[in-house]
């Protein structure tokens, strides 16, 4: 046993240590919490809700636990609405981010290597201004007496201002815009790496342009495609600023719904089984994103 | 020389006049070129010359500036690279890593919409050709490198092509694989009867395996002939130098002489003829089935000899330094023309 493989072995421990330490302490005991919370009832007080054990009855504690508030979510149409257009709105955002974003990561993986940096810099700078600054920009823009609706207006497109903001358009348009680098950038990174002489030996074999795309290009950038489908769902599914400013009150969105059980009703209960069915729900499509990278990486 | 075909039959290939640049760099200049039916015809040349962008201009990759490519008569100048009777196989091999063996030489006859059932066979007939059935659900990344290039042949020959391209196909093999290979594909022409155009910077590749050759040089053919002739009657200093190595002289009439390292005889005794050359030995380079004396000659100028292991017996122990004479029989110089 050699001194450096001893050190790297310590060292190895330290991360390894520091890194169960942090996911123990941040995601799993604050995840146990609220996944406590979720099973009991709530009540006046502090804290607003039940133990979980209680000991007031003899030697050993009662289990208090109850699934009433995953039953409420499951029963009330007014959380299986805000569950069903918060997967419409996440679904289709992510589909128009990718219609708009593959072409972009496209051109950039074929641009002159020199160009590509720039391009890339390009989709990235927007995100070293705050989120929050940027969706209320959008409000500026989409305000009835905003510059989009004043432009339409000087140009003749429309007469009187269009009802822009407030709307579930403003809302699709506030995550695309958002979330568009999340789906450049991965789909980029496969594009970057594929090998172009591929493309030409399809056109060898007879392949038009489109036919070597379909056949060759769209397959190898699938698991681009997908984690950036995904990176997108996923934070749409719960965003909660975006439909808070930019949607109407006819938006419904978890995140949304989730905030005012929490604030506003303080029911923390219904608010944390809220936050473990989205969890679950986001669960599944991670899941998937990670087999398909790895898969990914043995085929490659 | 086998099948050389026949003189005034119409050539498979026509290039006329083509030109090609990549901005202000010209790749290949004004190339006019004729490439005979089934024959085994080989560009070679140093990194640079155009062989390869010549190559591309046959499949259609590159666009010529000037002048037009004629396949079997038609013009091909302005046919994308998926409608041309030509198929390539590329130096990288380019197997889709997505699809199998099978889908890989499958691709082609899919595109032309044929019969599931005509597609299965053909793909089985064409692996079955480089005994590569039994390998057929297998991506390419569980392949070897001998196995990819066989899965590449046969996904270029399976649309039977007029013509078969080949860039460097031999590059990315180990040289004793790349030997066998080389056997193998001159012995698969034959076997289908088709042209192949093959690209190499290799001469011995070259020399080995071409029923022709044209040596390219800055974009433009330096000469074309068969092995044979560009070996024993280069024109130029450039083809003489790039087949094997040569000896050259320059004469007071302006001209140069060549004289192969094998016609050059070594002696210690004058010999009697007529233009023998005085040196004195610097070192002798064993190769097992040859020697290689490297000369001088009195005017510093260095003179190669290539002796069989007889008549470096014949001559007895040289050592560095010693004096001998040089010559070779007329008939074996050769007058470089240009």
């Amino acid at each position: 046993m050699t001194m450096a493989a001893g050190e790297a072995r310590g060292l190895r421990r330290v991360i390894l240590g520091t890194t169960t330490t942090w996911l123990a302490l941040f995601t799993l005991a604050p995840f146990l919490i609220v996944l406590a919370i979720s099973l009991v009832e709530s009540r006046f007080g502090v804290p607003p809700y039940e133990p979980l054990f209680a000991w007031s009855k003899g030697l050993w504690p009662v289990f208090n636990g109850t699934l009433a508030n995953y039953a409420t979510l499951l029963t009330d149409p007014l959380y299986l609405e805000a569950f069903g257009s918060s997967l419409r709105i996440a679904a289709t955002s992510a589909l128009i981010t990718l219609t708009i974003a593959y072409p972009m990561a496209y051109a950039i993986a074929r641009a002159r290597a020199e160009w590509r940096f720039g391009l890339l810099m390009m989709i990235i700078l927007p995100f070293w201004t705050s989120f929050l600054i940027r969706v209320y920009a959008w409000m500026e823009l989409l305000n009835a007496n905003g510059l989009i609706n004043a432009l339409l207006i000087k140009l003749g497109v429309i007469d009187a201002p269009l009802t822009l903001l407030n709307t579930e358009f403003a809302v699709h348009l506030g995550i695309v815009y958002s979330y568009l680098p999340f789906m450049v950038l991965p789909i980029y990174a496969v594009l970057e790496r594929m090998d172009w002489t591929l493309l030409e030996a399809a056109q060898d074999l007879g392949a038009g342009p489109f036919s070597a795309f379909r056949r060759v290009t769209l397959p190898l950038s699938l698991p681009g495609i997908i984690a950036g489908l995904l990176l997108v769902f996923i934070p749409a599914l719960g965003e909660f600023i975006i439909p808070d400013l930019l949607g109407g009150p006819g938006t419904l969105m978890l995140g949304h719904v989730l905030w005012t059980e929490f604030f506003n009703n303080h029911d923390w209960p219904l608010a944390s089984a809220l936050a473990v069915s989205l969890l679950v729900l986001v669960l599944t499509p991670a899941a998937l994103l990670y087999r398909t990278l790895r898969r990914a990486e043995v085929t490659s | 020389m086998i099948d050389r075909p026949a003189r005034g039959a119409a050539p498979v290939i026509a290039i006329e006049g083509v030109a090609k640049s990549f901005g202000a760099v010209p790749a290949v200049a004004g190339v006019t070129l004729d490439i005979a039916r089934g024959d085994f015809f080989c560009l070679v040349g140093a990194s640079g010359s155009g062989k390869t962008t010549l190559l591309r201009l046959i499949a259609g990759f590159e666009a010529p500036d000037e002048g037009r490519i004629l396949i079997d008569g038609e013009d091909m100048t302005n046919r994308p690279p998926y409608a041309r009777p030509v198929n390539m196989m590329f130096q990288s091999y380019a197997l889709f890593p997505h699809l199998s063996v099978a889908d890989n030489v499958g691709f082609g006859l899919e595109e032309e919409r044929r019969p599931r059932a005509e597609i299965r066979e053909r793909v089985a007939a064409a692996l079955d050709l480089f005994d590569m059935g039994s390998l057929a659900a297998r991506k390419p990344h569980q392949l070897s490198g001998g196995q990819r290039q066989r899965v590449a042949l046969a996904r270029a020959l399976v649309k039977n092509p007029k013509i078969l391209l080949l860039d460097e196909p031999l590059a990315a093999l180990d040289k004793k694989l790349r030997e066998r290979a080389q056997l193998e594909l001159v012995a698969l022409r034959e076997r289908v009867g088709i042209t192949f155009v093959m690209v190499t910077h290799d001469q011995e590749e070259a020399m080995s395996m071409a029923t022709h050759i044209a040596l390219m040089r800055d974009g433009a053919l330096c000469q074309v002939g068969t092995p044979r002739e560009l070996y024993d009657a280069p024109q130029s200093r450039f083809a003489a130098d790039f087949f094997g190595a040569a000896n050259l002289f320059d004469e007071t009439a302006g001209r140069t002489v060549m004289v192969r390292p094998e016609q050059m005889m070594v002696s210690r005794a004058h010999p009697s003829r007529t233009g023998v050359l005085a040196a004195s030995l610097a070192n002798v380079v064993f190769l097992g089935n040859a020697y290689v004396c490297h000369c001088a000659l009195d005017s510093g100028k260095a003179v190669q000899a290539r002796l069989s292991p007889a008549d470096m017996a014949a001559l007895g122990a040289l050592s560095a330094g010693d004096r001998v004479y040089l010559s070779w029989d007329p008939a074996a110089a050769r007058v470089l023309t240009s």
